[in-house]
């Protein structure tokens, strides 16, 4: 019988919270509450991310699902007195929304959280990953008794189709067909990778799935394994993900001690095993026939298809490869069937999505929204509105392989086809809502220089035609773009799109296409008129002085790390346009709102 | 550790439930011991232990208990509230260990009140 405490306190230990020190407050809590002799009947533990980055450190008291923020070591003392000596909720470190302006302690009463369905991060928050028995607790491995024992690899192959599962990595194709082409090969050796290869820039949403719920990425596998008939997989994990690759291996291990991972699992006469093999960061890696070249020792470049993986993969051999997220949400479609899944979702689009919303949103973090919720849903019900009262200019989504959609098209729903239209793709899940001082010339610009450098260099409409769209895009947010040259990005793009092996190519353009066909004006303002209307591309903005609004107070003149404003005590002050560099600390230090950009 | 059979794998997840309940809240009752500074002046800290003890010697795992401040009747402490799922939460006053061992066998397990100890049934109308 496990003991039974009267409160338990989960304290957030993903990589967000971690940083902003949560595992130094759990030791602190272990003190406290040990000082005041509660340690029989309090439990502190630690989980996964909650996904609420930005309330970091987060912890959740249960019974009533309480949800702290910002906890410190300082306060610890405090908190433990207010909560478990006198019994009464901690209002200092409650949750407050802007614009509802009150207290709201009960998690699930967030908007953040309230708006969510949670599937693959059934299990955040509310067990601790390195604790095999709390996730056995929440219907473990029940998945993999039932597939191992009770169903056949057609039955689960058949399961995982009806569901409409797809490919959470970004292609977006069928699981179970993906699945059947491999089972339906012949061979005595096949294998059964994940690809935890994650490289979008400001994209963390397998991370937090392999540090919060490290197990049931591993019966995903196994039930897969069964299905294709593998015994072998592989966890291709970026080595940037230490905390990840640490649950991980602790996870493993545990498996491997209960006989759910070896041979004959659960008696059932099944073997498999997996093992981790780190990614050293190459963009193009999360690509699937690369990252097998890597697995093998290869350098990793992608080759053509077809024979495709489930002919020919992993050393020749019929091979699956799936997304992390893909497999967290396989154990649950078996555990309650492929109705229920496809219950939840759109047509075409079943099940959630995970999303890692970051940018210029109030509420950043990893969300977990049902497919076909629309992009306003998300910016402001779950993200809740913009910072600083800005507003929405455009939300990039789908990383450097997708697109900028604008404001206006807000209610569009997330769902692959709906996506695809808008010109961007749902991608891994990468979500950053931009405000109105961000220039989407220079946002192209970014994720150029981010694909540019990434190319593998293999294929030359890839390697050469990065380079060209980069070198273009500069001159434009550099003041030295010419007219035509929205007409070449545009040739520019579709050649490289039509030409490249690999999804690294012929997504690559996208962040050029989509701004071109949404924020035209923009480019057109940066190549004809010299401006940046964002006032973001330094060479073409000037800081100029209101002298009507200048009080003369020389606070911008002692900033200037250039020296080169000039004006006497209370009389307006004047900018040297040849000397100044544009670094905008005149502009934020001015306190009487004299300093305009044009 | 030997290797699982699907019928230990069932036992662990049994045994994991009342970790499970508390944390999402599924529980069936709910017994609040109020611990303000009347209360543990009162004894609160002991029906505190007993009901733990109580809750640890059943085995069920479809309980929680959980701890809140002065129910606002300080001479009547130590008092606790029982709800069960469903109907109207029970305060019990003047607790002690005999008390609180009935309370547990009849209301929380058997879901009949003990109208004896109890002093109201319901709560306060709250804004």
């Amino acid at each position: 019988m496990e003991r039974v405490y009267r409160t338990h306190i989960l304290v957030c230990a993903g990589t967000g919270c971690v940083s902003a020190g949560s595992l130094k407050v759990r030791d602190a809590l272990v003190r406290e509450i040990e000082k005041h002799g509660l340690e029989e009947e309090v439990m502190v533990a630690t989980t996964g991310c909650n996904g609420f980055c930005a309330a970091g450190p987060i912890a959740v008291v249960h019974p009533d699902g309480i949800f702290y923020k910002r906890l410190n070591v300082e306060d610890v003392p405090y908190f433990v007195e207010e909560l478990l000596v006198k019994g009464r909720v901690v209002e200092k470190h409650l949750f407050a929304e802007e614009e509802r302006n009150e207290l709201i302690p009960v998690m699930n009463d967030i908007g953040f959280f309230k708006n969510q369905v949670l599937v693959a991060l059934k299990n955040r928050a509310l067990i601790d990953p390195d604790v095999i028995d709390e996730y056995i607790g929440r219907d473990g491995y029940v998945a993999t008794s039932r597939a191992l024992t009770e169903m056949s690899p057609g039955a689960i192959v058949e399961e995982i189709q009806k569901s409409g599962l797809r490919g959470r990595g970004g292609g977006g194709f069928s699981t179970g067909l993906k699945w059947k082409f491999c089972m339906e090969t012949k061979g005595d050796v096949k294998y059964i990778l994940c690809n935890a290869d994650e490289g979008d820039p400001g994209a963390f949403m397998d991370r937090y799935i392999l540090e919060s719920d490290p197990h049931a990425v591993l019966e995903g596998m196994i039930i897969g394994g069964k299905a294709i008939g593998a015994n072998k997989g592989y966890i291709y994990v970026r080595a940037e993900y230490p905390l990840a690759i640490q649950r991980l291996n602790t996870a493993i291990a545990q498996a491997r001690e209960y006989g759910l991972l070896g041979e004959n699992i659960l008696g059932s006469g099944f073997d498999f095993d997996i093992e981790l093999y780190y990614g050293a960061g190459a963009f193009v890696c999360g690509e699937e026939t690369a990252l097998m070249q890597s697995i093998e020792g290869k350098r990793g470049m992608p080759r053509p298809r077809p024979p495709f993986p489930a002919q020919k993969g992993l050393w020749g051999k019929p091979t699956v490869l799936n997304n992390v997220e893909t497999y967290a949400n396989v154990p649950q479609i078996i555990l309650r069937g492929s109705a229920w899944f496809s219950s939840l979702g759109t047509e075409t689009s079943k099940g959630t999505k995970v999303f890692a919303l970051t940018g210029d949103v109030n509420n950043i973090g990893l969300i977990e929204v049902p497919m076909g919720i629309t992009l306003r849903k998300i910016v402001y019900d779950i993200g809740g509105g913009i910072k600083n009262n800005r507003e929405l200019k455009a939300i990039q989504i789908g990383g450097p392989s997708g697109g900028c959609l604008p404001a206006s098209i807000i209610d569009t729903p997330v769902d692959y086809e709906s996506i695809i239209k808008t010109g961007a793709i749902v991608g891994s899940g990468g979500m950053v809502v931009m405000d109105d001082s961000n220039c989407m010339v220079d946002i192209a610009r970014f994720f150029l220089e981010f694909t540019a450098e990434e190319s593998c260099g293999k294929c030359t409409p890839c390697r050469v035609g990065t380079r060209i769209l980069l070198e273009k895009l500069k001159d434009i947010t550099e003041g030295r773009g010419k007219d035509g040259d929205i007409e070449i990005l545009e040739t520019i793009s579709r050649n490289i799109i039509s030409s490249s092996l690999c999804g690294l190519g012929q997504t690559a353009p996208n962040p050029v296409l989509t701004t071109i066909r949404y924020f035209r004006h923009e480019y057109e303002a940066h190549i004809y008129d010299k401006k940046c209307p964002a006032g973001k591309c330094k060479a073409l903005i000037s800081y100029i002085i209101d002298p009507e609004k200048c009080t003369g107070c020389m606070l911008c003149k002692r900033n200037c790390p250039q020296e080169c404003i000039t004006g006497e005590k209370k009389t307006p002050h004047v900018i040297d346009q040849t000397l100044c560099i544009r670094c905008g600390l005149c502009y934020e230090s001015c306190r009487f709102n004299a300093i305009r950009v044009e | 550790m030997a290797k699982l059979t699907i019928e230990d794998l069932k036992k662990i997840r049994q045994q994991a439930q009342g970790t499970v309940t508390m944390r999402e809240g599924s529980h069936r009752a709910k017994i609040t011991v109020h611990m303000g500074t009347c209360g543990i002046a009162a004894g609160a800290r002991k029906i505190m232990d007993a009901f733990l003890a109580e809750v640890s010697r059943s085995g069920g795992t479809d309980v929680v208990l959980t701890t809140s401040g002065c129910a606002g009747l300080c001479s009547r402490e130590p008092m606790a509230t029982v709800e069960i799922r469903g109907s109207a939460p029970v305060k019990y006053i003047d607790l002690d260990e005999a008390k609180v061992k009935k309370i547990f066998e009849d209301h929380v397990l058997k879901e009949k009140p003990v109208t004896e100890y109890a002093l109201v049934q319901g709560s306060e109308t709250t804004y």
